[in-house]
Formats: C-alpha cells, sequence, structure tokens
C-alpha cells in the first residue's frame, strides 16, 4: 500500500449538515427502494378478501410493524423535503453556505415533525 | 449542455429523475392524504376506494414513475459505492427484476377483472 493520508474513519470524518441530509436522502431513498415490493404485497393481501384484509390490519397493530412503518414514515418524510431541496439547488435558489445550511437543518426539523405527527397517531 | 435524449449520456437520466420526482412529489401525499380521510375500518370501505377506474390508473401511473425514478436512485447508488463491474450489473439487475414485478403486480391487482370487473 503507498503511503498516503487515508481518512476513512468514519467517526472522524465531519460532515456539514447539509452533507447529512444529502447521505440521508440516498439512505432513505434505499429504505423506499426495498420496501416497494412489500408494499405491494400488503396491497394484495388487503384487497384480496375480508380475510386478507383481517391479516394485513392484524400485522400492522403489531408495535413491530409500527416501528417498521415509522422508519419508513421518516424515510419518505426526509427524501420528499430532501429531495425538494435537491430540485431548488439545481434552480440554483439557496446556494450559498448560509441557505444552504438552514434549508438543510429545515429538512431535519421538518422530518423529524412529520414523525412525531405519525408516532403519537400509531402509538397514542 | 448535452441533449437531453439518446444513449451514452446522463442528462435525459437525470431529467427522468427530477421529471418523476416532481410527479411523485404531488401524487404521493395526495394519496396518502386520500387514504389517511378515508380511514377505512373493514374490507367493503378500504375495496370500495379503488373502485373508481381513475383511482387505479392513476395509482398504477404513480408506481410506475416510482419504478423509474427508483431505478436512477439505485443506479447512481450502485455506480458510487460498487466497484467490481460484474457485482454491479448483477445488483442493477435485481433492482429492475424488483420494480418491473412490483409494477406488473400492481397492475394485475388494479385491474383484475374477478375483483372490479371489465370495466
Amino acid at each position: 500500500m503507498p503511503e498516503r493520508p487515508v481518512y476513512l474513519n468514519l467517526l472522524r470524518i465531519h460532515l456539514p449538515v447539509s452533507g447529512w441530509v444529502s447521505i440521508l436522502h440516498r439512505l432513505s431513498g434505499g429504505l423506499l427502494f426495498l420496501a416497494v415490493p412489500f408494499g405491494v404485497w400488503g396491497l394484495s393481501q388487503s384487497l384480496s378478501d375480508e380475510a386478507g384484509f383481517d391479516r394485513v390490519a392484524n400485522w400492522l397493530g403489531h408495535p413491530l410493524a409500527k416501528l417498521f412503518m415509522l422508519i419508513l414514515v421518516w424515510a419518505f418524510a426526509h427524501h420528499l423535503f430532501a429531495g425538494l431541496r435537491h430540485l431548488a439547488l439545481d434552480a440554483h435558489w439557496g446556494l450559498d453556505p448560509k441557505h444552504a445550511r438552514r434549508s438543510s437543518i429545515t429538512v431535519l426539523l421538518a422530518s423529524g415533525l412529520v414523525v412525531l405527527l405519525f408516532a403519537r397517531k400509531l402509538f397514542i | 449542455m448535452k441533449a437531453a435524449s439518446g444513449s451514452h449520456t446522463g442528462t435525459g437520466v437525470w431529467l427522468l429523475q427530477r421529471a418523476t420526482a416532481l410527479l411523485l412529489a404531488l401524487a404521493l401525499p395526495g394519496l396518502g392524504i386520500y387514504f389517511l380521510a378515508a380511514q377505512p375500518t373493514d374490507y367493503a370501505g378500504w375495496q370500495s376506494l379503488f373502485e373508481p377506474l381513475g383511482m387505479r390508473v392513476l395509482m398504477l401511473l404513480t408506481v410506475a414513475a416510482l419504478a423509474l425514478h427508483a431505478w436512477v436512485g439505485m443506479r447512481d447508488i450502485f455506480m458510487d459505492y460498487v466497484r467490481p463491474t460484474g457485482l454491479r450489473l448483477v445488483l442493477l439487475l435485481a433492482v429492475i427484476v424488483t420494480l418491473a414485478g412490483s409494477v406488473a403486480w400492481l397492475a394485475a391487482i388494479m385491474f383484475n377483472p374477478a375483483m372490479w370487473g371489465t370495466a
């Protein structure tokens, strides 16, 4: 191996907040992709007949299923808000560091708020 | 700037990702609000939400746009993080099979003559 500085210790890499929004946009997108076939499967079961509907309703009532749903709600909210932010950046809107940082924090807070609202609906 | 179509250019794919992003940003929250507002508690109520033909067409178009969008996104992820070409192609093929299968499956559900009639 050549002697060169390699900084791949993820714990030591300091990402600016817009970097976190960006990497979480990828992560949430990957999660949402994985959810697609399960979503179609659930739709197929729930629309097949009454027993199928009751089965899916039963599954979704399970605390673990609710946790998965909450994770997917976060993934969708974050992916949507961060995606709209990227579209704005494509149009050269909010490119300067101050606004880019502010919009990143807004994305994180807005998706957090959506998660809280759904958590209240699911668990209370 | 390159032309937004033709082979050996990423611009068309980039544009496809943005166009489907806009569609999905409108359709998915709309569908979500529609389902949450209806809150069906039984099978009959749930099924009746999909009774209108327009609703089933919208579902299929939305998931088709989702499949195209997810294909571009997963392709970007693999191009950035998966170095070996063979593995990258296998993964991309798995993504395409999963997405195309999901769209075909949804079409079979939404346009099942036994459930919705032939309309």
